[in-house]
């Protein structure tokens, strides 16, 4: 295989997992914005807010390799997704904005500081509801004439992305109150854990509406699922979700600390590797593949040498660092 | 044509990139200075052990903590408009440019994001060398990533290692791209304002709390800190910013000749103090100049030509008046900075300096100078460029994204009606914080504290210490 050939499948890979990693790890930050609303006492929510302060930040890094990488390894799809998603990416960045302030904001403020928890509910809340809407944008193909975009300012606007938003505010949520399960304890986490539950059936909903929805409104997704023999290959897929579903709910019934965060964390990889598998290898399906968008060479190589180095290396302190802050959050005395 | 407002898309998207990175530079210039400054207090207090360099370090994380996610937030947004507004320079330079912000994202955003945690919330859970590795890690995190951001920046304005292949950049040399030639200046120039800027406010707010009575131990080593910075980085930045426009003379002599509003290049330029300059009549108006001066400055010689304006064509000129006004602010506010700094500092050695009332009374308020400085200085370089994105390589008229006027402009008003709401919140707190004044009660304590209270950083600060 020549360079040309390896190279864009090798960063395929690397933006693909700056993108799996944002959305779980920012994922249960915004999560917790979600939840903010249905946790009214100041206590609790000085709680909610200690389980992700020292994260968040890191966290929202991943969003930005996620753009810089498909900016460095793929130009081309950069330069057709980001114009086509134009507005509801602003508004997610919008939204991030009065997220990302909160944090700080609502304990120079206090005690005036209401308007922060909302500026903190809304902002995760319209995030999570815009990247979903930016993944249907996405998924249900964008107009592209002579390498660009090609279309209106509100051709992302369609139930399909409507409906992946609200199915990402459901998932983040999921992910937030399975994260204050694991984090917190008490009846802060029995609440978490009664809002767990029907928020897992409702992520499950959407799951299985995007399956049918995709391949009924698009043959490519249908060919790619149901044809012989490529349904056994993929049905492992399915299962393995179903069981992760079953391990979340048994976890949620039987009080498990971490279990359950760790399934819905499977749950999103299952689910992400679905949408992979329906549209490989095209990055603005159906029309530019990998190979098409990618950048040269020469720039992929430059920023592999880094990446090999220094991807590991960020693995590792961010590792120290949700080691560092470890167990319960408030747990003991002093907290008042 | 496609219009909003009247204006056409293009312009709504340079407006609203100036205005997005604008607000956003007053943030991390301000946070680059205060992570070096809360490093310095951090090994202080270790070494020394004197709970002013501990209070002193709790009020400025607590700033620190404020201006840091601001900046943070606003530089997300800036990361997806190049691709949301800019889609064509995104694809014409991405080969050669693109993985400069991909360096800065792996060497800088995730060390100072990361360890930022562990000095807002660590204090308690690691060891007290660990909490002031972590300060000194985020400091040298802010700088790396404006190491990356001006190596791009700057190969927008003097492109080097690099070809062009059917109308797309392809790199040549990787060396050559990052180290090409206005780099070294630009980086030097942009780092030291940012110390600058960060001293002023320090030296400021110190000057306030002397007037006040307030704080003496601290606000005798913010004085003097500051002030020390000041003193010697207001001449040595005036040393870079001259070796900045000489490289500038030779690699962008348009951006020179609206600096120094100079039309014609078969005379030696005067320094013009004041004047407006007419586009249109190729000239100045009410000029008001010191002969001989400009081309001292430019060429080192009083009688040295440099280019003026009408050596070339209209199309390739940048707009004069913002780029010569831009640069007398930026040049004024650097001499006053230098007042500052000298004066401060033969009063420091007199020791007269905490009852020098009529030198302390100007000076707490002198802290906006270092960012509308800074401000201005991005101006006269951003401006100073046009009508070129990426030098003599693509026009900022050829380098947008296919989107409509409408679209561009709309979402301009959003991010003027939430910056202007969230950030002069912030920027108020912020004065608040310094209003109030570091922690009263600093209790020398060992480092292994109780560790039961990581809410926010600026709780934490405020009040970790007396638990």
């Amino acid at each position: 295989m020549s360079e040309a050939q390896w190279l864009p499948l090798v960063w395929a890979l690397i933006v693909g997992l700056a993108v799996a990693f944002y959305v779980v790890l920012d994922g249960f930050d915004l999560g917790i914005g979600i939840l903010f609303p249905f946790f009214r006492g100041e206590a609790e929510r000085d709680l909610m807010m200690d389980s992700i302060a020292p994260y968040w930040d890191g966290n929202e890094t991943w969003l930005v390799l996620g753009g810089g990488t498909l900016w460095v390894a793929f130009p081309l799809a950069y330069s057709i997704i980001l114009p086509a998603l134009y507005l509801p990416l602003i508004m997610m960045l919008l939204a991030l904005i009065f997220r990302g302030v909160a944090f700080e904001f609502r304990a120079v403020a206090k005690p005036r500081h209401r308007i922060w928890d909302a500026s903190f509910a809304a902002g995760s809340t319209v995030a999570a509801f815009f990247q979903g809407a930016v993944l249907g944008g996405l998924l249900q193909e964008i107009r592209v004439e002579n390498g660009a975009f090609a279309g209106g300012a509100f051709d992302w606007l369609t139930p399909f992305s409507l409906m992946c938003g609200c199915a990402l505010v459901t998932g983040y949520a999921l992910l937030g109150a399975t994260w204050l399960i694991m984090k917190t304890e008490g009846e802060l986490a029995d609440k978490a854990r009664r809002a767990a539950l029907p928020l897992l059936f409702g992520m499950l909903g959407f799951i299985a509406l995007v399956s049918l929805w995709t391949p009924l409104q698009i043959e490519r997704i249908a060919r790619r699922w149901f044809s012989m023999p490529d349904f056994l290959l993929l049905l492992p897929l399915p299962l393995a979700s179903a069981f992760a579903a079953w391990l979340c709910w048994h976890g949620l019934r039987r009080a498990k600390p971490a279990l359950p965060f760790i399934a819905v964390i499977a749950l999103f990889l299952l689910a992400y590797a679905g949408l992979v598998i329906s549209n490989v290898p095209y990055l603005v399906p159906p029309s530019v593949t990998i190979w098409q968008a990618a950048s040269a060479p020469e720039t992929q190589i430059f920023m592999l040498v880094g990446t090999a180095i220094l991807l590991p290396i960020i693995l590792g302190y961010t590792a120290f660092v949700f080691w560092l802050f470890r167990g319960k959050v408030g747990a003991g005395a002093g907290y008042h | 044509m496609d219009t909003f407002a009247g204006f056409d898309a293009t312009f709504l998207a340079r407006l609203q990139f100036a205005f997005t990175i604008s607000f956003h530079i007053i943030f991390p210039a301000f946070t680059i200075g205060l992570s070096a400054w809360i490093a310095t207090l951090e090994i202080l207090w270790i070494r020394t052990g004197r709970a002013h360099y501990l209070s002193l370090s709790r009020l400025w994380t607590k700033i620190f903590a404020v201006s840091f996610g601001m900046g943070v937030v606003s530089g997300v947004v800036l990361s997806y408009e190049i691709g949301t507004n800019w889609g064509r320079f995104s694809r014409v330079v991405g080969n050669v440019i693109s993985p400069l912000m991909g360096y800065e994202v792996l060497t800088a955003f995730f060390l100072e994001a990361t360890f930022l945690g562990v000095l807002l919330f660590g204090r308690n859970r690691v060891p007290r060398w660990m909490h002031a590795m972590s300060a000194v890690i985020v400091a040298l995190g802010t700088a790396t990533s404006a190491f990356w951001i001006l190596a791009g920046n700057s190969w927008m304005q003097t492109p080097a290692g690099f070809e062009m292949r059917d109308g797309i950049a392809f790199p040549v040399s990787w060396l050559e791209i990052i180290f090409n030639p206005s780099f070294p200046y630009r980086f030097a120039h942009m780092l030291i304002a940012c110390y600058l800027t960060t001293s002023l406010v320090v030296l400021a707010a110190g000057a306030r709390y002397l007037l006040q009575g307030r704080f003496p131990r601290e606000a005798t080593t913010m004085t003097h800190m500051g002030l020390g910075m000041l003193a010697i980085l207001a001449p040595l930045q005036i040393l870079v910013g001259d070796l900045h426009g000489l490289n500038s003379a030779r690699h962008q002599p348009a951006k020179v000749a609206a600096i120094e509003a100079h039309w014609d290049g078969s005379k030696p330029a005067p320094l013009i103090l004041f004047a407006w300059p007419d586009m249109q009549a190729e000239t100045n108006r009410a000029e008001l100049g010191i002969p001989g001066l400009g081309s001292l400055i430019v060429t080192h010689d009083s009688a040295g030509l440099f280019p003026g304006l009408l050596d070339f064509k209209r199309e390739d000129r940048p707009p004069v008046a913002p780029v010569f006004f831009a640069f007398r602010v930026m040049v004024g506010i650097g001499l006053a900075m230098l007042a500052i700094g000298l004066a401060g500092a033969v009063l420091w050695w007199r020791k007269t300096l905490p009852t020098t009332r009529w030198y302390l009374r100007p000076v707490q308020h002198a802290w906006p100078l270092g960012f509308i400085a800074l401000l201005a200085g991005w101006i006269v370089t951003e401006v100073g460029r046009q009508p070129w994105v990426a030098y003599g390589i693509l026009r900022t008229s050829e380098a947008t994204s296919p989107v409509a006027a409408a679209t561009v402009g709309v979402s301009l008003l959003l991010f003027v009606a939430v910056y202007c709401a969230v950030f002069s919140t912030g920027i108020w707190y912020i004065a608040r914080l310094i209003r109030k004044g570091p922690p009263a009660d600093i209790k020398t304590r060992d480092a292994h504290g109780v560790p039961n209270r990581p809410l926010t950083g600026a709780t934490l600060a405020e009040d970790g210490e007396a638990s």
